[in-house]
């Protein structure tokens, strides 16, 4: 499969879009809004922002019907960077609206237990595989996922203990923090991403 | 580990950055993007934007910076000032704000805070408190409309309120402090920080590098947030992160880029 140089930017009126869609647009990446009248096309990447409430991230993905079409797309291949609840709803459940998720990855969406909640700031990540860079990324979370395989974490991190910061599994990854407000280095990941992407 | 967050404010009029005493004697220190982006290379964690436009007709003039500064900057934001209604706070994050400060229209319909965190998240929906202390010093009470009005209302009780109604940080002032670089009020923002659930942002009184690493060290600010200093170019940030690093603070420094940096 061919995979064009312009992005699908899924709106899922989270909130953050905007802030993605502007860092693409600082980084000379194309890209276009997938919404209702013009869903992911699987010859794109996709991203899938999203801030906020897992269950009405959820809710937005059913309405436009793209939650079987995610599933469908990245099961045939189709690149997924995954921002924030973008990462959380990968999971088969979201303890925060007691809802299931899309159920791509196995494990669990859980809250934070210690320390203020949400997380909020600069934390230093680190790769667990691949040829990842450490580095300080910008988070705002209440809730992390727990992978059912430990293979599929990219990056962990620590808040009172270790959380997953980042998965990746084949065409599938995804980020806890927001690689859009962290400076030069979240400037970098997503080059990277796309870099490996536009490899395929 | 979360590193401790350092946090220039720059003060708006008129979609221009000012500087003066107590909101009289403005001078106009230039553009805000510039001055943003300026900080943004020092290693600032984030910026705050207060709007002190006083005309309700020049709020659009904010919300087109509001898109410059969003278009420019690559790490967060949050805006102040000015904020009454719902309407203000969605028409700022559309604008690309990711976070709005609230606080005499708080303190006048504390169901504001609701309607922000329920509606945006709890990671947008930050309450500013200034806080006056009293005679004995054991307690603090609210200020509103700049400091310029009391309220009664204990500000200890106040930043527990707002935090059960859904704010997701306190943006703390303190009124005696604030303009003195004295350093900051390291008991009030202890005994907020310890009691607290959510990330106090300390401001009001910063001095030098050292008033930083009293206040995460000593007051356990998650965050602490300055004006003067910065803009009197009296200390940079990367100034500030330094001296963090030297004690031993939680600090994200990209020193490697910036060491021995001035401006």
């Amino acid at each position: 499969m061919k995979i064009e140089l312009e992005v699908d930017l899924v709106d899922v009126a989270g909130g953050n879009l905007g802030s993605v869609g502007r860092c693409l647009k600082r980084l000379n990446v194309p890209y276009r809004l997938a919404n209702a009248k013009n869903p992911p096309s699987g010859n794109r990447p996709i991203i899938l922002p999203g801030v906020g409430n897992f269950g009405a991230v959820m809710n937005n993905l059913k309405r436009d019907g793209f939650d079987q079409l995610l599933i469908d797309l990245i099961a045939g291949g189709t690149p997924y960077l995954g921002i924030c609840v973008g990462m959380q709803v990968l999971f088969d459940w979201g303890d925060e609206s007691q809802v299931a998720g899309l159920g791509i990855l196995a494990g669990k969406v859980v809250k934070l237990e210690q320390g203020k909640i949400p997380q909020i700031g600069w934390n230093q990540i680190e790769p667990r595989k691949g040829d990842g860079m450490p580095g300080y990324v910008y988070f705002v979370n209440s809730y992390v996922a727990q992978p059912e395989i430990g293979e599929n974490i990219f990056y962990t991190a620590d808040y009172h203990g270790q959380f997953c910061a980042a998965v990746q599994s084949k065409n599938i990854t995804a980020f806890q923090f927001h690689p859009e407000k962290s400076g030069e280095f979240g400037e970098k990941l997503l080059c990277n991403w796309l870099d490996t992407v536009n490899q395929c | 580990m979360l590193t401790k967050r350092v946090i220039p404010c720059l003060d708006v009029k008129d979609g221009r950055t000012v500087k003066g005493v107590n909101f009289s004697n403005l001078r106009d220190m230039g553009d805000p993007v510039a001055l943003a982006l300026l900080y943004e290379s020092q290693d600032a964690d984030e910026l705050m934007f207060l709007d002190i436009t006083a005309s309700i007709e020049k709020r659009t003039t904010m919300l087109h910076l509001v898109e410059r500064i969003a278009d420019s900057l690559a790490i967060p934001f949050t805006v102040g000032g000015g904020v009454s209604k719902i309407e203000d706070v969605t028409a700022l994050l559309n604008a690309g704000a990711d976070k709005v400060a609230m606080n005499t229209s708080a303190v006048k319909r504390p169901q504001l805070i609701n309607e922000v965190s329920e509606q945006f998240g709890a990671q947008c929906c930050v309450v500013a408190i200034d806080a006056r202390r009293n005679q004995a010093d054991s307690s603090w009470e609210v200020l509103i409309n700049g400091g310029r009005e009391a309220t009664n209302l204990d500000a200890f009780e106040w930043a527990n309120a707002c935090a059960a109604r859904g704010a997701g940080e306190i943006l703390l002032t303190s009124w005696n402090r604030d303009g003195m670089q004295t350093g900051f009020d390291l008991k009030m923002v202890r005994a907020f920080s310890q009691a607290l659930s959510i990330p106090v942002i300390a401001s009001g009184g910063a001095a030098n590098p050292e008033s930083f690493v009293e206040v995460f060290e000593k007051a356990e600010a998650d965050a602490a947030l300055a004006a003067s200093i910065f803009h009197d170019r009296l200390y940079s940030i990367n100034d500030v992160k330094q001296a963090m690093a030297a004690a031993g603070i939680c600090v994200r420094l990209l020193a490697e880029k910036k060491m021995g940096v001035k401006q």
